[in-house]
């Protein structure tokens, strides 16, 4: 009896300790999200998203530039980071040996775990050292960050998706690949979406690589990516170590249009995936 | 090496079809000593059977004495299975099945299959049926070719009015009725189907029963059931498989194939008898 007392006793320790550690999480989250929308607010207006970059010493302008670099340079990752990962991610669960597998998982887990700024002297190497920044070193230095988020997202739903779809397509006398193409895709394009949206969102944040592969300062809006483009995490950053505070303001609230972005595509994210395992389930 | 007892039954097929003509005692499959393993298990071991062209032949036998592991051989959908492997020989119209040089893929085109559980692609039911021969360039008269084989399936007039709904939105039955339209969308000449009705409710299972009647006129059946009623009902041979253990080891036998009225009144093994008197499993 006293034994059955003190499970039920440990039991309800252990739950309010996790419902505590949960909260902490979240006020966490709310910590940043108000104190740096109290800093950042003030300076959000139309202009501040309209407007580039005042040259330094001169009052107002906006983000514009930034935005606009930042999103061509996510666009271009993605670009480089999907194909290559939903690609991986289908070998892996489709094709490969086993021998082939654990190496190749390895890498990628690897990948996940390296620190971006070993991602950014990387690619300096690589790629800017010899020639000059731009926004390909940039957005290659971000491909490199995304391609393992979206090679284990795809892994994930691929796994998701039946052994039955597989073996009905198969018993027909289609090939392996054509069964990925037509059964096995179509049912995961969901999940492969979301882990997308992620490592998006994750990529836009980014700062380290970029400080090596393109950092400026521009007052005008850049689309030529073959020379540096300006963006919001280099801008935050740049706007941080200058004493006018109204630069500090501005700064805070490109983190704050930052953070909205995020949370909006994390809840996209989650709306797609709820689709989807949805769709898988039924 | 265990002892195999496996008895090669002479059977007189023309006696157990009623509308024989000579073309259809064709022997489609011609199994020799057929051995399968999963890494160090042994599934099923010396099995030697005769398939013949528009015949039903039921597999029965207690679970896991091999039934879908020897049907599975014939449409080489044991090849996908990682540390399946296969001895002994299978001669499909005659030629080797696992010769090397064979495509699996395209015996799988001409040895179409259905499984225990249903299951559909989650697309419309149109695409469904009509995924197979598009993929496999049969595209002409696709419209013609799916209402055919809905119609073989015993399905077309319950789903006429909603190709494009969502196949996933069908009953149990009529979801397995239409994977058995989508198999015979691509013309095989085989179909065999592992335990088809197991999950279905008495209705869509008598449906599917019947079905497989008309298919006979079209198609070598080959069909594992563990209903011995069904096997009785619709099967014109049936193979009796058991599970022999000695003390190391235990496999699937062929103990017994002939006549199904033969198997089902006067067998000719204890085992068989047991089996089909319910006195075992
Ligand atoms: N993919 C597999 N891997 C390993 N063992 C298997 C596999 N499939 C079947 N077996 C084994 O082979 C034996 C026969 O199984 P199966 O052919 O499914 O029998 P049945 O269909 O008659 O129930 C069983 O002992 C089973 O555990
Ligand atoms: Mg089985």
């Amino acid at each position: 009896m006293s034994r059955y007392r003190r499970r039920r006793v440990m039991n309800r320790a252990m739950e309010v300790l996790a419902t505590v550690a949960a909260l902490v999480a979240v006020a966490a989250l709310a910590v940043v999200v108000i104190s740096v929308a109290r800093r950042g607010a003030g300076a959000v207006s139309w202009d501040f998203f309209t407007k580039p970059q005042a040259l330094f010493g001169q009052p107002g302008g906006g983000i514009a530039n930034a935005l606009v670099g930042t999103a061509l340079l996510v666009l271009l990752a993605t670009a480089m980071a999907l194909p290559v990962g939903v690609l991986t991610a289908i070998y892996l669960t489709e094709f490969a040996p086993r021998r082939l597998a654990v190496p190749i998982q390895v890498v990628i887990d690897v990948l996940a775990g390296l620190p971006t700024i070993v991602i950014g002297i990387f690619v300096y190497a690589l790629l800017v050292i010899g020639h000059t920044q731009s926004g390909y070193a940039g957005a290659f230095a971000l491909a490199v960050i995304m391609l393992p988020l979206i090679a284990r997202a795809t892994q994930e739903v691929l796994l998701l998706v039946p052994g039955t779809l597989r073996e009905a397509s198969l018993a027909l006398g289609v090939r392996r690949w054509r069964t990925v193409v037509g059964v096995i895709l179509p049912s995961s394009v969901g999940g492969i979406l979301t882990g997308t949206v992620l490592a998006v969102a994750r990529a836009a944040g980014e700062t380290a690589p970029l400080l090596f592969t393109s950092s400026i300062f521009a007052n005008t809006v850049q689309t030529d990516v073959t020379k540096a483009l300006p963006n919001i995490p280099v801008l935050i950053f740049t706007y941080s170590e200058q004493p006018d505070p109204a630069l500090h303001q501005q700064a805070w609230a490109a983190a704050l249009v930052l953070m909205a972005f995020v949370l909006v595509a994390s809840l996209a994210a989650k709306a797609l995936l709820a689709r989807s395992r949805r769709k898988l389930a039924r | 090496m265990t002892e195999s007892f496996t008895i090669a039954p002479v059977i007189d097929v023309a006696q157990v079809t009623q509308d024989s003509r000579p073309s259809e005692r064709e022997v489609v499959f011609d199994i020799h000593d057929l051995t399968v393993s999963y890494g160090r298990v042994t599934a099923i071991s010396g099995v030697d059977l005769q398939i013949h062209r528009n015949v039903i032949t039921a597999i029965i036998g207690p679970s896991g004495c091999g039934k879908s592991t020897f049907i599975r051989c014939l449409n080489r959908m044991n090849d996908l299975v990682p540390g399946a492997r296969i001895e002994g020989q299978i001669l499909y119209q005659g030629s080797d099945l696992y010769a090397s040089g064979v495509d699996p893929v395209e015996i799988r085109r001409r040895i179409g299959m259905v499984f225990q559980k249903a299951n559909p692609f989650p697309k419309s039911i149109y695409d469904n049926v009509a995924w197979g021969p598009r993929v496999l360039g049969m595209r002409k008269e696709l419209d013609e070719r799916v209402e055919k084989a809905l119609r073989s399936a015993a399905l077309w007039d319950e789903v006429k009015d909603r190709l494009k709904k969502n196949a996933l939105s069908l009953s149990g039955g009529q979801q397995q009725r239409l994977c058995i339209a989508r198999a015979i969308a691509v013309e095989p000449e085989v179909l065999l189907l592992d335990e088809p009705a197991s999950a279905l409710d008495p209705i869509a299972t008598s449906a599917i029963e019947d079905l497989m009647h008309q298919l006979k006129r079209e198609y070598t059946l080959v069909i594992v059931t563990h209903n011995m009623q069904q096997a009785a009902r619709v099967a014109d041979l049936t193979a009796f498989f058991s599970l022999e253990v000695d003390e190391t080891r235990r496999s699937g036998v062929l103990v017994e194939y002939d006549a199904t009225s033969k198997i089902f009144t006067n067998p000719s093994d204890k085992r068989t008898e047991d089996y089909v008197t319910g006195r075992f499993g």
